[in-house]
Order: C-alpha cells, then sequence, then structure tokens
C-alpha cells in the first residue's frame, strides 16, 4: 500500500506517494529535471546520469529517475555543481557519438540534441572518440547506426521486456559495450520481428526505419507509372502533431490534399481494406464457430504479430486467420480489381502504402505476397517518412484545404477507422459477425470493454443462436503472449481455448502506437491519437463494415463473396515456421492457400 | 600420537604447484627416508605460510625458518645441514641475516591463525583447533538475534573495501520475514594487489565455512553461495572439498546436530569482471546475468538474490565471525582500534624487502607496516609513494606514512582502506606511468551500463596516454581531473566513482611530475 | 556434444555462466560457438540475446576460435611495475602475435588480464590453469619452450 510522503522539491513542500521515484513526483509538479535515457513508459535504466539531484543527507547526488521519494526528502533539482555535472556529462555523451545533426533522421526530435542546446555545452569539450561502426541496414525495416547510439538502453528494455522479442542485447563491456543482435549476424538474422517500438523509443537517430522515400519520389516523377497511394487508419491522427495542430485531430482530408498536391496519381485509403477485412476474417470467424472448432481465431493484420507468432508460436499457426492485412488486401486489389476498373496495365501500377509500421516494409517484401502476379505492394512509407515527403514537397500541412480522396477503393466506415487503436479490429468484428450469425443487427455497437489500453482485454457478447462469444484483446507482445500461452495451454489440457475470437496487435496502443510514428511519442499520447479515431468513429454515417457500399460493389463485380475462390486467392495467405536464434524460415506452418 | 622433532611446512599454492611441488615432496620424503629421519621429521602439506618467497617456500618448526625457491638439487643439502647437522642452510633462507621474522612476533592472527599450521584438507585437523565450536554455538546456545547483537558489538566492518559494519548489515535481513533468504559470500577479488581472500580460503577453508555458517542461522538464510572467480582453482578445490567434508560430518545438510536448522553452501565461479566484486553485479552475475550493478535502493539485504532478502559478505569478514561467536565480541575488540576493530590482512607489495601478507591490527601505520612487517625498503631503494587498496585507492607519498590504516583514519584524507593491498614504489619510479597503470585498469573493467563510467574512462586513459608521452598539456591534466570529479558524483556504482581518487592523490601530491611532463 | 554438457547441470538461467565455462573448457579450440548458444539457448529457455550479452561481458569466455593453450598476462598495475609490459613485448615477439591474436601453428593464443591475484609474485601470467610467476624475459623462452616441447 502506498503512503503519503512529504518531500520538499526546490523547497516546495509537496506530497506524494511513496511508490514514486523523485523524477515522476518533480514531473507530477511541474518541476523538470533534465533527463536523457529516462521515458516515463520504460523502467528506468538509470545509464545516463544526467537527472542527477541532490537529496538531502546523501553526499553525492543520487539519480531522479530510480531514487524512490522517502519521507522528509530534501531535493535540489538545480545548483551550479549539478549543472556543471550535467554539462559534464552531456559533452562526454557527445563525444562518443556522431554529431551529423542535420542530416540525421532524428534532427529537430532528437532528446540529445535538445538536451545539448538547452545546456549550452561546449561540443568540443572533449575529442570525439566514436568509433566508425558499420551501419546495419540487413533488415528491410529497421536500420541500426551504433554512431548514433548513447546506450542508454530503451531499446533493449522494449525489446526484451515490453515486445519479448529478445533481438537487441548489450554486448562486451566498458567503452566498447553497445548494442547488438547476437553474434553480430544483424537485425535480419535475428528473431527482429520489424515492430520498430526501438525506433520509437530511440532518443537519437540510432535506430531508424528503412529510408524508402528516393524510390517513391522515383515512382511519382516516372510519367509512365501510375502511382496509387493507400493510408493506414493510424496516419490520419498523427499528422496533426507534427504540424502544430492539436494532439489526435483527424486530418484524413488534409492528408488527401496533400497527397495530390505531392503527384500521386490515384489517392485511395487502407481504411477500405479493412472495412473488407472485417468481411473476410468474420466470415472465416463464423465458419470457425458455426463448425463447433474448440480453437480460437486470432487476427492477422499486425506484421509484427505475425513474424512473432512464426517465430515463437507457430504450433498455433492455423488458428491465425488466413486473411491478408488490409495494407495487403489493398496492394493486390490496386493490381487487379483496380487496373480492370480503370483499364490499366498492372504492370505501369505502383503500389504505395503510407503506414504507422515499420514491419509493413517487411511483410510487403513477402514472397508469398504476389497473387496479383506482381509484388502486391511495392513501397511502404511509415508516417515519419510521409511526413518528410510533405515538408520536402514544401506543402503547408496546416493550411492546406480539404479534399477528398478518389472515389472506388477510398471509401470507409467507422468499423475501418478504428482498426488504428488496439480493440478496433474486435470491435468492428464484432459489429459484423453479429450479423453474420443472427441476421440481425446490432445496436449496442460501442464494445467499451475492448477499448482503452490496458494490456489484455476480456469481453463476453451474448450472441443469440449461438451463445456467449468470448473475446480476448493483447497489445504489445509481452501481451500476446500472455493470451497465447493461454490458448496453448488450454489447447493441451481442456482441448480448448479460453477464447473464440482473439485480436493481437504487436504495438502497445496498437497502430496509432505503431513502430513508424512520429518520434517522442509515449503512451499517453498514443491514447490521444486513439480517442482520435474512435471519435472519427461516432461521427461517420455508416459504422458497420458490412454497411460499406463499396464493399458490397466489389463483391458485386469483382469477387464474389466473403471467402469466395477468388477472395481465398487474392485476399488470403499462409503462414511459417521460423527460427528463434536467425528469424530466418525453417517450413511452412500452414498449407499454400490455393 | 606420533612425536615429531620438527614440522616442514610446504605451502601448496598456485606458484609452488608450477614449481613442481608434487614432485618435490616426494623427493623430500625419500632424502628424508635416505637418511632414516621419517620418524623425527614430518612433511605438512598446507596453504600460505605467510610470506611470499620464489618457487617452493618452506617453514620450519618449531625453529621458524623460512626457506625460499628450494629445488629438488637442493635438497640433499638441506637435509644434511639443518636436519642432520642442526644448521639452517643460509643460502636458501628467506632473509639470510635471520633477523627478519615476518611472521609471529608482531602479528595478532584471527582469521589467519591457522594458515600454514594446519591440513587446509583436512576437517580433523580444523577440529582440532577448537574448529566448529563457534558453529554449534550459535546453533545450538544462541538465538539468532543474539547472534546478530554479538556481532554488531564487536564492531566488525566489512573488509571487502567500503567498511561496512557487519552487525549492522545482517540486523537488516534477520528480522525480515521470508520464504527463502541467502548468504552470498563476496569472493571475487579482483582489486590489483589483493589476494587476502585467496590465502584465506586456500589456508583454512572450514574457517570462511563456519563462518557462513554462523551468518545464515543468524539471518535465517538456508542457503549460501560462494561466488569465486574462475581462476582461483586452488580454492574452488579445497572449498568444494570442505563442504564435502562438512556434509559427511553432518555439520552441513539437513536438521543440523539436530536443531532443526538446514543449511547448504554451493559453489559458483565467475568469468572475469572486476565490477562483480560490486555485490550487486555479483547478485546478476550469480542469476546468470551481465554484471551490471543494480540500483540501490532496495538493498540487497532487502531484496536481492532472485529478489530474496540476501546479505553479501567478503571472505575476510565471514572469516573473522567465528572467532568473535567462539570468544565473544569482548575479546575481539582488543584488537584495532575502538571505531575499527579486530585485525586486518594487508598485502604489500612491490620494492620491499619482503613483499607479503600479513594480520595485525587495525590502525597500525603505514610505516609500521612497511617497516616491521615488511622488513622496510628493498636494499637500495627509497621509498616514494605507496598505492593503498589498490586500483580504487590512492597514492600515499612519504609525508602520509604516518597515517592509521584503518576505515576511519583514512576516510580522513579522503583516502580508502579499501581491501587492504599496498603497493609500494621506490623514488625511480613515474607517478604518471603508475596512474596510466590504474588508469587503464579501469578502461578495461568498467562495465558499460552507464554513460560517465563507460565513456569517462576511455577518456581518462586516453588523456593520461597522451600525457604520458609528454604529448599532454596541463590543461588536459586539469581536464583529466574534472571529467574524474563528474564521474565521481554521477557514475551508477563504485568503479566509475573510483579513479578520482588515485588522479587527485597522484595530482596534489606529485604535481611537479605532471607540470614537468607536460612542459616537453 | 554440447547437449551432454548442458544436461550436466539443472535447466536453470543461474547455470549458464558454469555451462559456457564447461562448454569452452572442453572445446579444443577454447570458444563459444554460436551453435553451441543455441543448444544452450534451448536448454535453459534462455534467449540467445542474452546467452550472447553475457558472453561478451566476462572476459574469460571467447566467441571466437582460440589456440591450445591461452596465455593470460596480468597488466595491472602490481605487475605493471614489476616489468609486465617488457614481458608482453617479449610475448608479442616470440609468438609474432598480438594481443587477441594466435600463434599460426594455433599453439598459442596471447591475451591480457586484469589481477590475478598472484601480485606476491608479480609479473604473473596464466597459461590455461597454471600460474607463473615472478616472470622474466628469460623465464618466458623456458615457459613457452617447454609448452611446446611437451606438445
Amino acid at each position: 500500500m502506498a503512503k503519503t510522503v512529504n518531500v520538499w522539491l526546490d523547497g516546495h513542500h509537496v506530497e506524494v506517494p511513496d511508490t514514486m521515484t523523485i523524477i515522476e513526483a518533480a514531473d507530477k509538479y511541474g518541476v523538470h529535471i533534465p533527463r536523457l535515457c529516462y521515458h516515463p513508459d520504460l523502467p528506468p535504466t538509470a545509464n545516463c546520469g544526467v537527472c542527477v539531484v541532490e537529496v538531502s543527507g546523501n553526499p553525492t547526488p543520487k539519480r531522479a529517475c530510480c531514487t524512490p521519494v522517502a519521507e522528509g526528502m530534501k531535493i535540489t533539482t538545480n545548483s551550479n555543481k549539478l549543472r556543471s555535472y550535467r554539462k559534464t556529462l552531456t559533452e562526454m555523451i557527445l563525444s562518443h557519438h556522431d554529431v551529423k545533426c542535420p542530416t540525421c533522421s532524428a534532427n529537430n526530435k532528437c532528446e540529445l540534441q535538445s538536451l545539448a542546446n538547452n545546456l549550452g555545452v561546449n561540443p568540443d569539450a572533449l575529442p570525439n572518440i566514436m568509433p566508425n561502426t558499420p551501419i546495419d541496414d540487413s533488415s528491410l525495416s529497421i536500420v541500426r547506426d551504433v554512431t548514433k547510439c548513447i546506450a542508454c538502453g530503451r531499446c533493449v528494455t522494449v525489446c526484451n521486456e515490453v515486445q519479448t522479442v529478445y533481438a537487441l542485447t548489450f554486448s562486451d563491456r566498458g567503452i566498447h559495450a553497445h548494442i547488438d543482435t547476437a553474434f553480430s549476424n544483424g537485425i535480419a538474422n535475428s528473431p527482429c520481428v520489424n515492430c520498430g517500438q526501438c525506433t520509437v523509443y530511440c532518443p537519437t537517430g540510432a535506430l531508424r526505419e528503412r529510408n524508402d522515400l528516393d524510390g517513391v519520389w522515383e515512382a511519382i516523377l516516372d510519367p509512365t507509372k501510375h502511382v496509387v497511394v493507400q493510408e493506414a487508419p493510424a496516419i490520419r491522427v498523427s499528422l496533426a502533431e507534427e504540424f502544430g495542430m492539436e494532439l489526435g485531430t483527424v486530418t484524413a482530408k488534409k492528408m488527401y490534399a496533400a497527397l495530390r498536391k505531392i503527384g500521386f496519381d490515384a489517392i485511395m485509403d487502407t481504411n477500405f481494406t479493412a472495412d473488407l477485412t472485417i468481411l473476410e476474417e468474420g466470415t472465416e470467424c463464423v465458419t470457425k464457430l458455426k463448425s463447433g472448432s474448440k480453437r480460437p481465431l486470432i487476427t492477422s493484420c499486425s506484421p509484427g504479430w505475425i513474424k512473432f507468432m512464426e517465430t515463437y508460436y507457430p504450433d498455433l499457426a492455423d488458428c491465425v486467420s488466413t486473411a491478408k492485412s488490409p495494407m495487403s488486401m489493398f496492394g493486390v486489389l490496386a493490381k487487379t480489381y483496380y487496373t480492370q476498373e480503370h483499364g490499366l496495365d498492372p504492370a505501369n501500377i505502383v503500389s504505395v502504402a503510407i503506414m504507422p509500421c515499420t514491419a509493413k516494409k517487411f511483410e510487403a517484401a513477402r514472397p508469398e505476397l504476389r497473387d496479383s502476379g506482381y509484388q502486391d505492394t511495392d513501397f511502404v512509407l511509415t508516417t515519419r517518412e510521409f511526413i518528410r515527403m510533405i515538408k520536402e514537397a514544401g506543402i503547408d500541412f496546416k493550411e492546406i484545404k480539404e479534399e477528398d480522396a478518389d472515389e472506388g477503393m477510398s471509401f470507409y466506415t467507422g468499423a475501418g477507422t478504428i482498426f488504428g487503436a488496439t480493440g478496433g479490429v474486435m470491435e468492428a468484428a464484432i459489429r459484423s459477425a453479429y450479423t453474420l450469425v443472427t441476421g440481425e443487427e446490432l445496436e449496442a455497437i460501442d464494445i467499451m470493454a475492448v477499448r482503452g489500453l490496458k494490456g489484455v482485454k476480456e469481453a463476453t457478447i451474448p450472441v443469440p443462436g449461438f451463445g456467449d462469444l468470448r473475446v480476448v484483446v493483447a497489445h504489445g507482445l509481452s501481451n500476446a503472449r500472455i493470451v497465447m500461452d493461454k490458448i496453448r495451454e488450454g489447447l493441451a489440457t481442456t482441448g480448448e481455448s479460453p477464447w473464440h475470437f482473439v485480436e493481437i496487435m504487436a504495438c502497445p496502443g496498437g497502430c496509432v502506437g505503431g513502430g513508424g510514428q512520429p518520434y517522442g511519442n509515449n503512451m499517453a499520447m498514443r491514447a490521444r491519437r486513439g480517442e482520435g479515431l474512435y471519435k472519427e468513429d461516432r461521427n461517420l454515417p455508416i459504422r458497420k463494415s458490412h454497411h460499406n457500399p463499396e464493399v458490397t460493389r466489389i463483391y458485386e463485380r469483382f469477387l464474389g463473396s466473403p471467402n469466395s475462390p477468388l477472395a481465398v486467392k487474392l485476399l488470403h495467405t499462409h503462414y511459417f515456421e521460423r527460427s528463434v536464434n536467425t528469424g530466418q524460415i525453417i517450413k511452412e506452418a500452414t498449407h499454400k492457400h490455393h | 600420537m606420533k612425536y615429531f622433532r620438527s614440522h616442514i611446512l610446504i605451502g601448496i599454492n598456485e606458484t609452488s604447484l608450477n614449481s613442481g611441488v608434487n614432485a618435490f615432496i616426494q623427493a623430500l620424503r625419500q632424502e628424508l627416508a635416505k637418511n632414516d629421519l621419517q620418524e623425527e621429521i614430518n612433511v605438512l602439506e598446507t596453504g600460505p605460510l605467510g610470506f611470499f618467497g620464489k618457487g617452493i617456500c618452506l617453514t620450519v618448526y618449531p625453529e621458524n625458518t623460512n626457506y625460499e625457491n628450494v629445488k629438488i638439487d637442493d635438497l640433499p643439502e638441506l637435509v644434511s645441514d639443518h636436519f642432520l647437522k642442526g644448521r639452517p642452510l643460509k643460502r636458501l633462507m628467506l632473509d639470510a641475516s635471520g633477523k627478519f621474522d615476518p611472521k609471529f612476533n608482531y602479528e595478532h592472527r584471527i582469521v589467519l591463525r591457522n594458515s600454514g599450521i594446519i591440513d587446509p584438507e583436512s576437517i580433523e585437523e580444523y577440529l582440532g583447533t577448537g574448529g566448529y565450536e563457534a558453529w554449534e554455538k550459535a546453533l545450538l546456545q544462541m538465538q539468532p538475534m543474539e547472534i546478530v547483537e554479538e556481532v554488531k558489538a564487536s564492531g566488525l566492518r566489512g573488509r571487502g573495501g567500503a567498511g561496512f559494519p557487519a552487525g549492522l548489515k545482517w540486523s537488516f535481513t534477520a528480522p525480515l520475514e521470508a520464504e527463502q533468504k541467502y548468504v552470498v559470500v563476496n569472493a571475487d577479488e579482483g582489486e590489483p594487489g589483493t589476494f587476502k581472500d585467496r590465502l584465506i580460503m586456500e589456508g583454512d577453508p572450514h574457517q570462511l565455512l563456519e563462518g557462513i555458517m554462523i551468518c545464515a542461522r543468524a539471518i535465517g538464510a538456508t542457503k549460501a553461495w560462494i561466488y569465486i572467480r574462475g581462476e582461483y582453482k586452488l580454492c574452488i578445490n579445497r572449498l568444494n572439498l570442505a563442504i564435502k567434508q562438512c556434509h559427511e560430518f553432518g555439520i552441513l545438510g539437513t536438521n543440523i546436530f539436530d536443531s532443526g536448522f538446514d543449511l547448504d553452501i554451493e559453489i559458483k565461479v565467475g568469468a572475469g569482471a572486476y565490477v562483480c566484486g560490486e555485490e550487486t553485479a555479483l547478485i546478476e552475475s550469480l542469476e546468470g546475468n551481465r554484471g551490471n550493478p543494480r540500483w540501490k535502493p532496495p538493498f540487497p539485504g532487502i531484496k536481492g538474490l532472485w529478489q530474496c532478502p540476501t546479505v553479501v559478505n567478503n571472505v575476510e569478514t565471514l572469516a573473522n565471525v567465528p572467532y568473535i561467536i567462539k570468544n565473544g565480541s569482548g575479546e575481539f575488540k582488543k584488537y584495532g582500534t575502538p571505531e575499527c576493530t579486530g585485525t586486518k590482512v594487508f598485502t604489500i607489495l612491490g620494492d620491499v624487502a619482503h613483499p607479503g601478507l600479513c594480520e595485525i591490527d587495525m590502525g597500525t601505520t603505514l610505516r609500521t607496516i612497511i617497516n616491521e612487517y615488511a622488513g622496510g625498503m628493498k636494499k637500495g631503494f627509497k621509498f616514494k609513494a605507496a598505492l593503498v587498496g589498490g586500483a580504487a585507492g590512492v597514492i600515499l607519498p612519504d609525508k602520509m606514512l604516518d597515517v592509521k590504516m584503518d576505515f576511519a583514519s583514512l576516510n580522513q584524507y579522503a583516502a580508502v582502506l579499501g581491501s587492504g593491498a599496498i603497493l609500494v614504489m621506490n623514488e625511480h619510479q613515474s607517478i604518471v606511468d603508475m596512474l596510466w597503470s590504474i588508469l587503464r585498469f579501469f578502461r578495461h573493467e568498467s562495465c558499460g551500463k552507464c554513460s560517465p563510467c563507460r565513456i569517462g574512462t576511455q577518456h581518462l586513459y586516453a588523456l593520461i596516454s597522451k600525457i604520458r608521452k609528454g604529448e599532454g598539456t596541463i590543461e588536459e591534466v586539469e581536464l583529466m581531473l574534472t571529467t574524474a570529479e563528474t564521474m565521481q558524483q554521477t557514475s551508477f556504482c563504485a568503479l566509475g566513482q573510483s579513479p578520482i581518487m588515485a588522479i587527485r592523490s597522484a595530482l596534489e601530491n606529485f604535481k611537479d611530475e605532471f607540470i614537468e611532463i607536460t612542459k616537453k | 556434444m554440447y547437449k551432454e554438457i548442458c544436461n550436466k547441470y539443472a535447466p536453470t538461467k543461474d547455470n549458464l555462466i558454469y555451462i559456457l565455462h564447461d562448454i569452452q573448457d572442453t572445446h579444443p579450440q577454447h570458444y563459444i560457438s554460436e551453435e553451441a548458444v543455441e543448444v544452450v539457448s534451448e536448454y535453459l529457455k534462455v534467449p540467445a540475446n542474452h546467452i550472447f550479452g553475457v558472453l561478451t561481458f566476462y572476459s574469460m569466455y571467447s566467441t571466437k576460435p582460440r589456440g591450445t593453450n591461452i596465455i593470460r598476462l596480468c597488466e595491472s598495475p602490481p605487475c605493471y611495475i614489476k616489468g609486465s609490459d617488457n614481458i608482453l613485448r617479449k610475448l608479442k615477439t616470440m609468438l609474432s602475435v598480438n594481443v587477441g591474436e594466435t600463434t599460426k601453428d594455433g599453439a598459442f593464443t596471447l591475451e591480457l588480464a586484469a589481477c590475478l591475484g598472484v601480485c606476491g609474485n608479480a609479473p604473473v601470467m596464466m597459461v590455461n590453469d597454471d600460474v607463473y610467476g615472478d616472470l622474466t624475459e628469460e623465464k618466458i623462452e623456458e615457459i613457452i619452450g617447454k609448452i611446446r616441447g611437451g606438445n
């Protein structure tokens, strides 16, 4: 039980629970303590030393990030001595850093840069001693540049504790201590699932997405190419914060206008295929429920989750929906349905996806996702890359006049848009699956139990004619492990999964918290973005995927019906078993889908 | 029992093993037999003899003559001269003058009282000295809190370096309700110039075990781990043997002496990391992790090994415990100073006449230690400075020779007793070189977890290397100091907080050398 | 072979350091391979990245093949002031290797070590499990020659 203690922060008396650390107490009362490695979402690594404060009764300063408050504690957060230590420390850290700020992907977002700037340090106080370590660009998703790394350890914490992926580790010791993959094999040959959470939490530019902007610009500027673009649900709610608007504002129509101005030929929307996914996955779910299967159906939208499952739970691969992700459904349709409708040659189509996600880059390159006869998705840009693109094009995003997307594969419902937040796919699926099972419409469509940032969310939905539908939602891969272990255990002991339907998103918060999202975000910001999506859902005229008229149209004109042979051929996929050491494919885990 | 006229004690340690001591012993026995002395002269294999000679060293009792670097070829002459003719063989004696007796004249031996006297591989011999009586007393006649109080009353302070009162440490853990508590013995001796724990373990492993047992009983631990560095093979073997003997004698195991108390002791071997001498880094290493220190609080006494309450004590600290329990804290307090009671084992190295170890009262002056126990400076050399406390210690000039060697006295001079290592330098040796060597050590041993230490140790080493080559400036000397100061104030653990001591003491006392070398 | 070594120990993480010692000691090239780590990882249910982190932290482990005999010369202050740098030079020229390298014939790997705790006989080195103290350049020739001859 937490007790309240009396603490003096720079002479101001405050009362705080004794479970708090000094930095938490200071943040709560608006006293700023300079910091570098500390991040409010993560347990402190206490590596950098910048947050030192003077605490009564202690001869040497204490780290504010990991020192708990105590009764009667008198804390001094600023003094000449502390300022001098912080300066020297920051100079030390800069001396072991490749200071190339203007060209760095984290420029203006870098926490080391702003700390150095705020403290007014001398960058030449110490000679630069950064070794010339080569960049690890083995991965399709993530680039690691040790020369920019300050060894704060956030990525190691995120990779091992939050995501339990076990790709990154501290290696060596002393001045040679650095972050690495096992045996320095490179990210591509590690169990990395490309979730990119390391890139979001990295305070510098040491971890970033692979840059695919040049290829996209080349295609746009090539008159022979017809460049089709799709944007994930989370994108529309993650741009405002970067352009001086309120965090969590939905800017879909500004986004379309910017894309058109950049020069994309067809502005479509992933939200459309999100709705389509509900029809495909929902139908699959209903078929499974009706068959009396004791095995659950697990969502398949999140590519980080899929690679994680292939690596750590290949024995449960048959439980994962065969439906492709909304991005990959869009990709295959852009080179089949879209070209057919518009009389275009699919060979000239360049399909670009703007995603909040680094793992989507890996997904796009999967050799099995070529059901159009071409690589279904040609380029994936993260939100961060897209923002750079807007800036490169000189677009004043805040002021740009709103425009609509192009007609067709851009129409979406409220169900499609909430795919971007944890629990959204589950909620969208329930809204439609209810109708698929009962033939009736669900009235109470706000399924509050699956919303919010709780790691594992369970709900029971009574479905007439079926009984209780037990569902669970997990986001963040350590939470996924909890759910998957229970399923594995249930199947092994009672032969039955504890849940019928399971949503898993690799990233904490879902796609709004994706690994490709703007730097500097934390769980609180992710929550705000998610709220933006739920707000858009409330305000949209249609809120159920099966009422999307464009979805109805594509089935009528092209696919036939959900899970039809053509739908299965184009919109479904299969999975592999991967090595826990190298992430490489060992064998197929499920049968080829066609 | 046989009566022997003389005993030949042969130190079995890594050096003598390398000099072929086993073959030597065989040859010695043959030589004695050849002269029909096998019933009169006893040959005893033992641990450290308390002095350092080259090769194979012997002490002959009761004459108390020390020989060094004895070879098989010397045996006929040695046996004939010493044991037949009764006159010591001068050319092999440690101190040919015969006046210097480093061992028994001035020392007060508590932890080393059996070293070099009993066979460390024989539990019977340990029992013969009254061994395990303290354990029996602690287990059958004392309540746990009484043990804690007795150790508290003794004033025993941790011998690993920081000097934290041992009884106080125990008193945090003893009253805690927990399913499991642990005793962890820090035998990861790595401070340069320190090997006292090795000698304690090699010379009298049972005494350490007895100390562990008493501590375990006091705090309510049923499991103890000895974390020992991988290089100390002989210690590992002797401790394993001693533990096995204890189980055979019912001294360890379940329901010991029908008391209902269970205890097991297990050895864990390190893999080479100085930082694991830090108690939380040691715990991390025991758990199978990188030896990065943990933040305190919580202290190990509350949450230690596998989050269970854990008392971590140094080997020498625990080795003092049987004496305290057996004889009472009052006896113990007769040694040392009121603030720092008992004795301390020092290792004296460098340019003294007789490098080695001695166990003497806390508070003995550096001058006395050098002159009385190490035989003064080596012939022809003058004292310049002593590195006291290892790499994490300070460089003391001659004006500090009268400083008392105990935790409290040294603290007054911003110095530390540390592990009790004394490295004596002669007037020809360079302080800059010494500092370079110390900073090279820190650079190598920083765990790399926290920025100040990881980056700072590298800068310090680079700066001193430049200065040493004559390419540095006096500003760079100052930069070294400010860097080390920031490290002292902001480093995560004692490792990064330590280099300032050597740097500051070097600059304060030998500034001229730095001015001289940066002028070039 | 690695599996057999693992089986000697309970499958708990705290045995990791022991198992790694055992694997390295029994390998003719005194190192811990990627393949070995994979076996240990599976046995202990400890991810390979953790084991790699541990492996590279402690100075006694090597991830690269080494010679039949490992020389570890102490370079700490007590050995340094007794001339360990001269001994290092001697070893380097005699063996034609730099620190961290293995002789062409695979007989010796030369490494530096922090204090070995045998400072009474500084300068000191260990060759495998054996300690050699009071080193001089002549003694080095003798020791190396003896080990070479013994092979």
